[in-house]
């Protein structure tokens, strides 16, 4: 049993090294680049845990796994009961143990890293919830709820959606998703590249939902197929998840040669239409040798390692900052550069260049430097003067963020709305309408997975107490 | 699912297909369109919606096959269904009384003058209709759009049926003609003969809309692959037209960016040599 080691025993077990598939093979393929850990493996990472009272990990974690809770289990080898804990917290396990930057949010917390090592919570997590999806007679089905007899509409199938679909079908409250794409997950589905995130998890995901009787209605486009007005009579509540569907254009000359790309467009054709993964997709895409991408995030490390995926030779990455401000998590960094991406640092484009016939050839860039510190704390990029360079490139791919799809709000002009288009909520994630309330980058702008899940169950909550006010 | 409730042939490789989707024939304005994906693994493309009919909902959607994709679609018979159809997309036509007006569609572009015309007709407008292509048997919806016109013009590069030539040749005599001259233009076709309207009435500064119908993946917005360039402004046609106005539209990048996937796709897809990768048609 775990709980009989002692803390000298706990602190003697090294961090494991997640498995993964060799650089050189999966630079060319889709396959997931993670492999899992074994049973063992996790059972002794488990063992790592302190069980500390502090629980700083479960502070770090915005969904509030009871993470010591969970792992404890594990360490125990009680997996059924490891799984129902962490369920019972996160209605989308798989993909937080895959996706979340658990580096800067629960292990960031905890006491092992203060002189070593934290324990890998995001690989326990996803080892639980694996074991779960594939041993699903061994779990205890939860308890059907009694029905509430009260309705509620999500707005969107990605990870605040879901989430709260999840939580609120849970407490016996009808939901009806209403997916705008032909496929659930959003972001999940057509923005995290398969090598990440399997295709496969989302629908496994997304079936436990149904099975708890949460409907799922793909093609509605909420504010042109239905109103916010009309889903406001048809429903108790109203919960919008729609998204940060807008690509920020770079506003440079050349965006519009042939070859220039939006993340959103690059990663949705390959994604969600299979452009480039299987031969049989009937959607192309641009390969070419020198592929750039434009921007430091998570969103241009999945562009960049799919274009190496695609067959670039110089798959390039560019940022006018060092490597140091990347917002993108240091795995997905690590990864791109074991499989051959190049960093080409405190660069940015001055403009993109185009053949006569008008396909990228090449972007003008120039040297930056870094400055003062700004608002946000990073130090100012600065252009050198003087410093112009060419940098060839046949596909240029602008990855330098996402802003507020108007479709919903523009027919919905009662909500408030800040200067940038997203929907402000209040302390309960309520809207100025009573009964509609928002989450996920339709409120926070630009932002992660594991933020829009925890909107996703804040709201659910105040969903859940405005029900039952009402 | 979207279930098909008929599906007849007007015309070679011309379908009319009437499908039920409550939800878009209930919000659905003359100028807008659907996305259709016939199942797993297909394409989205844009598609008119030229007439609905809210009561029984059901759509109708007027489909040239004339890609792989549009083939695939009007292949499916009457009791069968389409996967995905998500809309109404795009602006609504701005429709008013402006008097006399053109309507002058090319091709398949026709298919989706057809809502504008009707929609004009109800608000009382006297319409000459123009509608050419290379040869009579690409000339559609001519029985459709006279009851709906004045006057009804058909060309044909190839003379086999009405006029001879091109569709802005009787265009030209109408703008000439100052007893005939129209308020306003609509023109949806080939995008060579959209530009050549737009020149054509720019000195006599007469409003002109055309119906853009760049590559396009989601139609709401979310890709940016649909972006036209009006006046100095990037903008993405599925959400801030289909329609635009004539003379600030960058023709040639549009048409420059239609070819985007030719290559690609008459490697991958022999079938498809002249699908205009996406377009609304
Ligand atoms: S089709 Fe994607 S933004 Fe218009």
């Amino acid at each position: 049993m775990s709980n009989t080691l002692s803390v000298k025993e706990r602190m003697s077990i090294e961090r494991v090294a997640m498995p993964e598939l060799p650089a050189d093979l999966r630079s060319r393929n889709f396959e997931e680049v993670n492999l899992g850990l074994s049973h063992g493996q996790a059972v002794q990472e488990a063992r790592r845990c302190l069980q500390c009272k502090n629980r700083g990990c479960v502070a770090g974690c915005p969904v509030g796994v009871s993470i010591p809770e969970f792992i404890d289990a594990l360490a125990s080898e009680e997996l059924p009961r490891s799984a129902q804990i962490l369920r019972r917290d996160n209605a989308l396990p798989a993909v937080c143990g895959r996706v979340c930057p658990q580096e800067t949010q629960c292990e960031a917390l905890c006491v092992r890293g203060i002189k070593g090592e934290p324990v890998a919570i995001g690989y326990l997590e996803r080892y639980v919830a694996d074991w779960a999806m594939s041993h699903p007679e061994l779990l205890q089905g939860d308890q059907a709820p009694a029905a509430t007899g009260k309705s509620v509409v999500v707005v969107g199938s990605g990870p605040a959606g879901l989430t709260a679909a999840g939580e609120l079908a849970r407490l016996g409250h009808a939901v009806t998703i209403f997916e705008a794409l032909h496929d659930t997950g959003g972001v999940l589905r057509y923005g995290i590249p398969e090598f990440r995130l399997p295709k496969d998890i989302i629908d496994r995901e997304v079936a436990l939902l149904t099975e708890q009787g949460v409907v799922i209605e793909c093609n509605v486009i909420v504010g042109k197929t239905v109103t916010i007005a009309e889903l406001r009579s048809d429903f108790d509540a109203i919960f919008i998840a729609n998204g940060a569907g807008l690509p920020v254009m770079l506003n440079i000359p050349g965006e519009n040669l042939k070859g220039v790309y939006a993340a959103n467009e690059f990663l949705t054709r390959v994604n969600l239409m299979d452009a480039g993964r299987r031969d049989d997709s009937s959607t192309p895409i641009i390969k070419r040798r020198e592929m750039a991408v434009i921007g430091g995030g998570n969103t241009a490390m999945d562009c960049v390692r799919t274009a190496r995926r695609l067959g670039a030779e110089r798959a390039m990455i560019l940022y006018r900052r060092s490597e140091a401000e990347m917002p993108a998590r240091v795995e997905e960094i690590k990864h791109a550069r074991e499989e051959g991406v190049e960093f080409v640092m405190l660069t940015a484009p001055a403009a993109i260049l185009g053949t006569a016939d008008g396909w990228v050839s090449a972007l003008r860039c120039l040297k930056m430097e870094l400055g003062s510190p700004d608002e946000s704390g990073r130090r100012r990029p600065q252009a050198i003067e003087g410093s112009e360079f060419e940098l060839p490139a046949g596909v240029v791919i602008d990855a330098i963020g996402t802003g507020a799809n108007p479709l919903l709000t523009s027919t919905a002009h009662d909500l408030f709305l800040n200067k940038s288009g997203n929907i402000l909520i209040g302390s309960e994630e309520e809207s100025n309408i009573p009964g509609v309330f928002a989450g996920g980058d339709i409120v926070r702008g630009g932002s992660t997975v594991i933020l829009a899940m925890g909107d996703g169950k804040r709201a659910a909550a105040a969903i859940d107490k405005y029900l039952k006010r009402k | 699912m979207f279930e098909v409730i008929s599906n007849e042939v007007l015309a070679e490789n011309l379908h009319k297909m009437v499908l039920s989707a409550p939800r878009v024939a209930r919000a659905r304005k003359p100028g807008q369109f659907v996305m259709v994906r016939l199942d797993r693994g297909e394409e989205r493309i844009p598609l008119t919606i030229s007439d609905a009919d809210p009561a029984a909902g059901t759509i109708t959607l007027f489909i040239q096959a004339i890609g792989a994709s549009t083939r695939k679609i009007v292949a499916t018979k009457a009791g069968g269904s389409i996967r995905d159809l998500a809309g109404p997309l795009g602006k609504e036509t701005r429709i008013t009384n402006w008097g006399r007006v053109a309507c002058v569609g090319g091709g398949v572009g026709t298919a989706v003058l057809f809502p504008l015309v009707k929609a004009l007709a109800e608000a009382g407008n006297r319409i000459t209709t123009i509608i050419g292509g290379r040869s009579s048997s690409l000339i559609i919806l001519a029985d459709e759009l006279t009851p709906l016109s004045d006057t009804l013009i058909v060309t044909t590069e190839d003379g086999t049926l009405g006029i001879k030539g091109f569709v802005t040749s009787p265009l030209g005599d109408l703008l000439a003609d100052p007893e005939r001259v129209p308020q306003a233009v609509f023109a949806v076709g080939p995008v060579p003969m959209m530009k050549a309207v737009a020149e054509m009435t720019r000195k006599q500064r007469i409003e002109t809309i055309v119906s853009l119908n760049p590559i396009m993946i989601d139609g709401t917005g979310m890709c940016g692959g649909c972006r036209v360039r009006i006046g100095s402004e990037t903008r993405f046609a599925c959400v801030d037209g289909p329609e635009f106005d004539a003379h600030l539209v960058d023709f040639d990048l549009l048409s420059d960016r239609l070819s985007i996937y030719r290559k690609e796709e008459t490697a991958a897809h022999p079938l498809a040599e002249c699908r205009i990768a996406g377009g609304i048609t």
